[in-house]
């Protein structure tokens, strides 16, 4: 393997969550000692298996994953996709059940006012010009505070065949929301890729300074990031809801900020901004949701899952540091 | 001079805004003027505010720990079974468990030193690792029987004049004190603001950024195990879902106090009144029974969004660098 090409190897975004998931199906295959694990059988004319299951419950965190790719990749974070996802599921409910709005203007309202929320962070971040941590942690705190007073803090249960299709549904004999993201992940990147836009993303993540020189609008960029992210968190806190045909303002989308942010580096995104992989989001948090579902066969109790979680996260994080890659590049060098 | 007042302009902030804000619920809610009212103040707050008191140093220096709330449920349920189910000495296990949390501070801050990852991962990872911990040792929560920590439970030191001060109240105003004295009088304390101001310039002078950072998350892990054994004394049992969003009002009181989120500025003092004010809205809530809980996140995080906007002001009228910190800093 000449130089070149090990390097690109070790660069190359998705290899790594690639060739974890490969890892945990080879664990899940060796612990059943059967293929069970891989088998898809047709019932109804819908797919079901385990396999199945990882797409569709992962869909969640891919979601979030990709508005979180766009607002790193502008340099900023945003913690507050939990909150907003609880915002967006609670308002989809009590428009439901409580004034038994329309389906389509329920999901239109949920979806606007958590764009709007992102919009609001957006505007903290690139108009006033706070870190993006401290910004969206204010939006983390109140944004929960929020949903519980939408739903007066209780548990709404939503009865409406056609909201519950959104978390459960198929389409084609795939999971619709599945389908949904996979769909939207494609329709992102062409828009990014196609067009100046994602250029524009990069170059507001990677030098702010100059970018605004070049005469890029840097703060419309950034605010739009944002934006989408709230939009992406909102759809999520909607499948979320519709999933388990219930709206939990306390619960909805906790944790869901980390997991979402260890997509998208686990992906290849660099948290330092500037350059961003939507494949490796999508790729890293289809790897999320493999190791949450490896645990749950392998006997690992669901309380426990974080520490698993944990230890990748920082292992990930230490093999992409400037530091480790220098031990290891001089590993690699050395003639055998 | 006036550098240094406008300094100490948000510390003034603070202190009036928690004045106005006791006067105010004073005058609506019957009974709420006094002494006891005042002391529960901090003994309802006190696990926050002692992380607080951590929070406040590692804010100082420029970082940010997420871990704390994590790292107190970890505490109470690993004190609470190692006295209950394996017969350990409450002393003991409290020494076991600082100990514990000093450790995943030291690694924390190795990795954020060495490594150079962002503070906000590391410790998100911590907070998994420790809540994970926590749910390993048991998912429900133990009662603690032990007669010592019953004792403690217990325990309030009364002064006279109607005063009755609990365990918690106390640890709460030993935590100050500390921090105080290591904020403000000695060469640690001022080490954390240099880094907190300038890495670059603080490497420059030759001060010893890599043990100071290390060293401030270790010391804050493990006042975080010091406010979780405190909590499980309060509470008299060990939860491993104790502190769920803890961290976020720790560090809601330290910016509320008039520390800089972006580290190098600040006074423990500020994190003094921080604690008051929380605990004035969280005591008012309680009092008027009408308001939703949710209220109190809601106005934690108004109170939250005007410092920071207050601080940014002011910020642009001592230096005109315009950005006071990048994404990474943090």
């Amino acid at each position: 393997m000449s130089e070149a090409q090990a390097h690109s190897f070790w660069r190359s975004p998705v290899i790594w969550p690639l060739a974890g998931i490969l890892a945990l199906v080879l664990a899940n295959l060796l612990h059943d000692r059967s293929v069970a694990f891989l088998s898809v059988t047709v019932s109804d004319g819908h797919l079901y298996g385990s396999l199945i299951d990882i797409f569709s419950q992962g869909s969640r965190c891919m979601l979030v994953a990709l508005g979180m790719t766009l607002v790193i990749a502008v340099s900023g974070v945003d913690l507050a996709v939990g909150s907003i996802m609880a915002i967006g599921g609670a308002l989809a409910a009590i428009l439901l059940t409580q004034h038994s709005a329309p389906l389509v203007l329920a999901v239109a309202a949920a979806l606007a006012v958590t764009a709007a929320a992102g919009l609001t962070s957006g505007l903290l971040v690139a108009g006033l010009r706070l870190q993006p941590i401290v910004a969206t942690l204010i939006l983390m705190v109140a944004g929960r505070g929020v949903a519980q007073l939408i739903t007066d803090g209780n548990v709404v249960t939503i009865q409406r065949p056609g909201f519950e299709f959104l978390g459960n549904g198929y389409l084609i004999g795939l999971p619709f929301s599945a389908v949904l993201v996979a769909v939207l992940y494609l329709i992102v990147n062409t828009v990014l890729r196609r067009s100046a836009l994602g250029l524009f993303i990069e170059a507001a993540g990677d030098n702010e300074t100059a970018s605004r020189f070049a005469g890029l609008a840097v703060a419309r960029v950034k605010c739009l990031a944002y934006v989408a992210s709230g939009f992406c968190a909102g759809l999520a806190g909607l499948l979320a809801a519709s999933n388990i045909r219930a709206a939990d303002p306390l619960t909805s989308g906790t944790n869901m900020e980390l997991d979402a942010i260890f997509a998208v580096v686990v992906g290849g995104t660099a948290l330092t901004g500037g350059r961003f992989s939507l494949l490796g989001s999508w790729i890293g948090a289809l790897l999320l949701q493999t190791l949450t579902v490896t645990m749950y066969n392998l006997g690992v109790a669901p309380a426990v899952a974080p520490v698993p979680k944990a230890l990748l996260i920082i292992g990930v994080c230490l093999l992409q540091s400037e530091k480790s890659r220098r031990w290891l590049g001089g590993l690699w060098r050395k003639p055998v | 001079m006036k550098t240094s007042s406008r300094r100490n302009l948000p510390l003034f902030a603070t202190a009036v805004i928690f004045a106005v804000l006791f006067v105010c619920a004073g005058v609506m809610y019957d009974g709420f003027f006094s002494t006891r009212v005042l002391v529960n103040l901090f003994t309802d707050t006190a696990v926050t505010g002692i992380t607080a008191v951590g929070m406040t140093l590692v804010i100082f220096s420029g970082g940010i720990d997420l871990s704390v709330g994590a790292v107190v449920g970890f505490t109470t349920i690993f004190t609470a079974t190692l006295i209950q189910k394996h017969g350990v000495h409450p002393v003991l296990a409290a020494a076991s468990a600082v100990a514990l949390g000093a450790a995943l501070g030291a690694f924390m801050g190795t990795l954020i030193q060495v490594f150079k990852q962002p503070p906000f991962l590391v410790t998100l990872a911590g907070m998994f690792l420790a809540r994970g911990a926590a749910w390993w040792i048991s998912t429900e929560s133990t009662e603690i029987t032990h007669p010592f920590f019953v004792h403690l439970s217990g325990y309030a030191w009364e002064p006279g004049g109607g005063l009755r001060l609990t365990v918690a109240a106390l640890a709460v105003f030993a935590a100050l004190a500390v921090g105080y004295v290591i904020a403000q009088h000695t060469r640690f304390g001022r080490n954390l603001l240099a880094l907190g101001g300038s890495e670059q310039s603080a490497l420059l002078m030759g001060l010893p950024v890599g043990a100071t950072r290390i060293g401030v998350y270790t010391l804050n892990s493990a006042g975080a195990a010091l406010a979780g054994i405190v909590a499980a004394i309060y509470s008299g049992s060990g939860n491993p879902s104790q502190g769920v969003g803890l961290e976020l009002d720790a560090i809601a009181i330290v910016v509320i106090g008039g520390t800089l989120l972006s580290g190098g500025r600040g006074h423990m003092l500020g994190t003094f009144f921080g604690i008051l004010i929380f605990g004035t809205i969280q005591s008012a809530l309680l009092f008027d029974g009408r308001l939703s809980p949710a209220w109190g996140r809601i106005v934690v995080g108004l109170l939250l969004l005007g410092f920071i906007l207050l601080q940014r002001i002011m910020l642009r009228g001592v230096s005109r660098r315009g950005d006071g910190g990048s994404f990474l800093k943090l």
